[in-house]
């Protein structure tokens, strides 16, 4: 490596940033294809009966909030949609602001959605897998009040909800450990309840083989695709479908550069063997 | 002795939690909880060690006016402040030693702490991440020429990925007939994805979870004594 | 006569309807006696919802759960001790809470010694663990164990030359987990052969570190190799420091170092996340000679693509093994590779059974 003659990067650094700028100012509107994980996700939220409970679970912090927040938006957005009330939780300590951050852009535009009845904030709980086994076992002793200090005992959607049961489903939105793999090991494998989640691009390799005949995980949204997916499921084309745009025309300049490394490569290794000779 | 000690605590304490892990029973089946706990503990207070060294390393720069010392300020400045924010006025819900700072929460929007938090803290975090979309181009530039077979694969798959997970791709094999859909770019970067990859990915996380055990039982052995510091 | 009649059609008719109503309370298998599975069928009755109540020790029936579901288990692990007799109630409500009928029963958890839902790890951690003892034994006797070679462990006398050479620092990263992560003592356990080299070589070795309790380690590490090479008085206690926790700060604090003092060799050793690509980038803009290891499969395409040499998954753990040459350490790598065996053996067995139908092999080895 290295003898051919290299463009400088900052060039290509530069071609980048306007291959991701110009498309997040002039939205281009590239159209999207769904992939069977994502509609797994769509079919699961989908089916949940108006009234049942699903337990979100944000596992990332603001590292991974552009692939992750867009996803995490569509799904709770479905779950509203389809009047499906929402426990909210945290396995990462910023993961709450998260979490925070999703219900404030969305509560204005469902009014009639009541803290405490229809979605609730548990907060963030440290310990991981062994937090989520005691939920399994004991979930009002994990959680005895919620992260505004009310007891669990005085909120209508806590109802009934002592382990995971009573869940319809889990979604682990995950940058890392503890997230998909620990909710899927004790959730579904332990408990088992219909487990999805969604993660970013990275580590889509790691959670992929979950998804198999034993279901134990039921779809994925793999970064910032499936969550540009989604939302052209759900019909609301939101900074994920932008986004697209942004990471294709990347890609493809990624792309363009690399054929002509290997153009340049090739061309001068004719020209040492025309030399040699 | 000097060295007995711990490595003897090290063979009790590690055999103790392999055979917990398959005993249920108490206390065995709580061991490696409550030594996690532990572990929390202590490394909780191994963090004011962290800041000591960090107080310590900057303040020899700015003191002897090294090269660049001015920035050292910057480093020691930010540490400060967010410490005596946060001690204040708390974040979040979580009170300060003054309190909530109404005042100030009303006519900043947010606690102190939190609108440091938010307004830069969160998007110097973004900034550094968006780094690796500038790097990740640099690299594929200058690792994927087809020098080798192998290198051809890489760059055939790395390709095919890549043009597979943006719009490019459905609309390059979208006009392929059913027989032929599973040529479909997407489809074919999603094989990708869940065979080779996976399985290469599992292959490595088996030879470190093996090497993990060697190593482990070496340590436990006493035969590996590196961590101890000196042979 | 009356009396009876009414008593004998009141009793069998709780027993018909409590036959109809099935409740029962079993011990939770393979756990340390916290918890009773509580199971129900009310299927054959008018049910709208059931209630579970559990007897306290003053009397009182507290509710332990309630589901609209008619077929159901629950786990109730809330004070329930090993070696106690509990008393259940279900009760079937209608859509007015309405008591429509009462099921009771008893039950007793009880503690495990074994957890019999591991008996397949248990078998194969023993395989796999006495493998590597035996082999780390019958070292002693001598025999000449073949390992091959591994370039990013060949190449560190050449870095640290480079380094010494050019008069530049040298760079080591022991990731960014804890102590508690087997990648962090592995890379601790070069860094104490790095550091013998650099005292000899008298290179300035620079340690920037992400966790207080690897700072400890690190800087005794450092110290005791320098007084190994007969160099204490070249120790910079100052050369292994703290910067910060988080992910990113940190790597803008270390890329911070590589671009100001641009050290000649750089090694990334330990447990890396998504930081990794920007250490081993703005190391190679830097000029620098890179060495990196880790067992975190998603980041190793960076470091393979971005450095020199790259030490994969288990080349991290074999390192001490391999500079050392010890006899001891190099018979456990052995040990590890009748692991492997045995893994290729499983899995092609497994493949075997799993297309024939047979799926008592899987079964077997699932942890449940």
């Amino acid at each position: 490596m290295g003898k051919t003659k290299q463009l400088d990067r900052r060039w290509l650094f530069l071609l980048i940033f306007l291959g991701v700028a110009l498309p997040l100012i002039f939205s281009i509107g590239l159209p999207l294809e769904t992939t069977k994980n994502v509609q797994m996700v769509y079919d699961l939220v989908d089916s949940m009966p108006k009234g049942s409970k699903a337990l979100i679970s944000f596992d990332y912090d603001p590292a991974s909030m552009p692939e992750l927040h867009p996803m995490a938006k569509a799904v709770v957005k479905h779950c509203f949609d389809k009047e499906i009330d929402l426990i909210f939780t945290a396995m990462w300590p910023m993961g709450v602001k998260m979490a925070d951050d999703i219900i404030d852009q969305l509560i204005e535009d469902y009014p009639d959605l009541e803290y405490g009845e229809n979605y609730v904030n548990l907060g963030f709980k440290a310990g991981g897998m062994i937090t989520i086994q005691s939920m399994g076992k004991n979930f009002r002793e994990v959680f005895p009040k919620d992260m505004n200090g009310n007891s669990i005992d005085e909120l209508p959607i806590m109802d009934g909800i002592n382990n995971f049961s009573n869940i319809g489903f889990i979604f682990s939105l995950s940058a890392g450990a503890p997230g998909i793999k620990e909710w899927v090991q004790i959730a579904h494998d332990a408990y088992n309840r219909p487990t999805s989640g969604g993660c970013t691009g990275v580590s889509a390799p790691a959670m992929l083989p979950y998804i198999n005949e034993q279901h134990q995980l039921t779809g994925l949204l793999a970064g910032l695709k499936a969550a540009a997916e989604y939302e052209v499921l759900i019909q609301t084309p939101g900074t994920a479908t932008s986004g697209m745009d942004a990471q294709s025309i990347a890609h493809l300049i990624i792309i363009i550069f690399i054929a002509v490394g290997n153009i340049n490569y090739w061309r001068n290794k004719r020209k040492e063997k025309k030399g040699g000779k | 002795m000097k060295r007995k000690i711990p490595l003897l605590i090290t063979f009790t304490v590690g055999i103790i939690l392999i055979i917990s892990e398959f005993i249920p029973h108490k206390p065995f089946g709580q061991l490696s909880g409550e030594l996690e706990i532990w572990f929390l503990i202590i490394s909780g207070f191994a963090i004011l060690l962290g800041q000591l060294s960090l107080f310590k390393v900057n303040i020899i720069k700015i003191r002897y006016k090294q090269h660049d010392w001015q920035f050292y300020i910057v480093t020691l400045a930010s540490f400060v402040v967010m410490v005596a924010l946060g001690f204040l006025w708390g974040t979040g819900r979580s009170a300060g030693l003054l309190g909530h700072g109404e005042v100030i929460t009303n006519t900043l929007g947010y606690k102190p702490f939190d609108y440091l938090f938010n307004n830069i803290y969160q998007h110097l975090q973004a900034t550094m991440f968006s780094l690796l979309a500038f790097f990740i181009a640099s690299a594929a530039y200058r690792a994927f020429i087809g020098r080798t077979v192998e290198s051809n694969l890489l760059l055939a798959s790395a390709v095919l990925v890549m043009l597979g997970n943006t719009t490019f791709g459905s609309l390059l094999t979208g006009w392929l007939p059913e027989s032929l859909n599973f040529l479909h770019l997407p489809k074919v970067s999603e094989f990708i994805m869940t065979f080779p990859t996976t399985a290469g990915q599992r292959a490595i996380m088996i030879g470190a979870g093996l090497g993990i055990i060697g190593s482990s039982l070496r340590i436990i052995l006493g035969i590996e004594r590196s961590y101890l510091g000196g042979e | 006569m009356k009396k009876t009649l009414i008593f004998l059609s009141i009793f069998f008719s709780y027993l018909l309807f409590s036959q109809e109503i099935l409740f029962d309370i079993k011990d939770k298998p393979n756990d340390d006696g916290s918890a009773l599975i509580l199971s129900w069928d009310t299927s054959q009755v008018k049910s709208f919802k059931i209630l579970i109540e559990r007897k306290e020790p003053n009397g009182n029936f507290v509710v332990v759960t309630n589901s609209r579901e008619t077929i159901g288990t629950f786990e109730d692990g809330t004070d329930v001790n090993p070696g106690i007799i509990y008393n259940y109630r279900l009760s079937t409500l209608d859509d007015n809470g309405k008591v429509l009928y009462i099921v009771r029963d008893t039950g007793e958890s009880s503690a495990q010694w074994f957890n019999k839902n591991k008996i397949s790890l248990l078998i194969i951690a023993l395989l796999i663990s006495l493998s590597i003892i035996y082999y780390i034994f019958s070292a002693k006797s001598g025999k000449d164990i073949y390992i091959r070679k591994i370039g990013g462990l060949e190449s560190m006398d050449e870095s640290v030359g480079r380094a010494t050479e050019m008069g530049r620092p040298i760079l080591f990263i022991p990731g960014t987990l804890d102590l508690d992560d087997m990648q962090t003592i592995a890379g601790l356990t070069l860094l104490r052969r790095l550091a013998q080299k650099a005292a000899e070589y008298d290179a300035k070795l620079i340690v920037p570190v992400c966790r207080s309790m690897v700072l400890s380690t690190a800087k005794e590490i450092v110290k005791e190799a320098f007084m190994k090479a007969g160099r204490p008085d070249a120790y910079d206690p100052d050369s292994v420091f703290y910067l910060t926790d988080d992910q990113f700060g940190y790597v803008a604090g270390v890329d911070g170092i590589i671009v100001r003092e641009k050290p000649a060799a750089n090694f990334f050793l330990g447990a890396f996340y998504a930081e990794s690509l920007i250490l081993a980038e703005t190391g190679f803009s830097s000029g620098a000679i890179q060495t990196a290891g880790t067992a975190m499969p998603s980041q190793l395409p960076f470091f393979v693509v971005a450095c020199d040499y790259t030490l994969i998954g288990e080349e991290l753990f074999a390192a001490s093994a391999y500079l050392s040459k010890d006899p001891h350490q190099l018979g456990s790598l052995k040990g590890q590779d009748f692991g492997k065996a045995l893994f290729i053996i499983v899995l092609t067995v497994g493949i075997i059974l799993e297309i024939s139908g047979v799926h008592f092999l899987k079964d077997f080895l699932a942890l449940h």
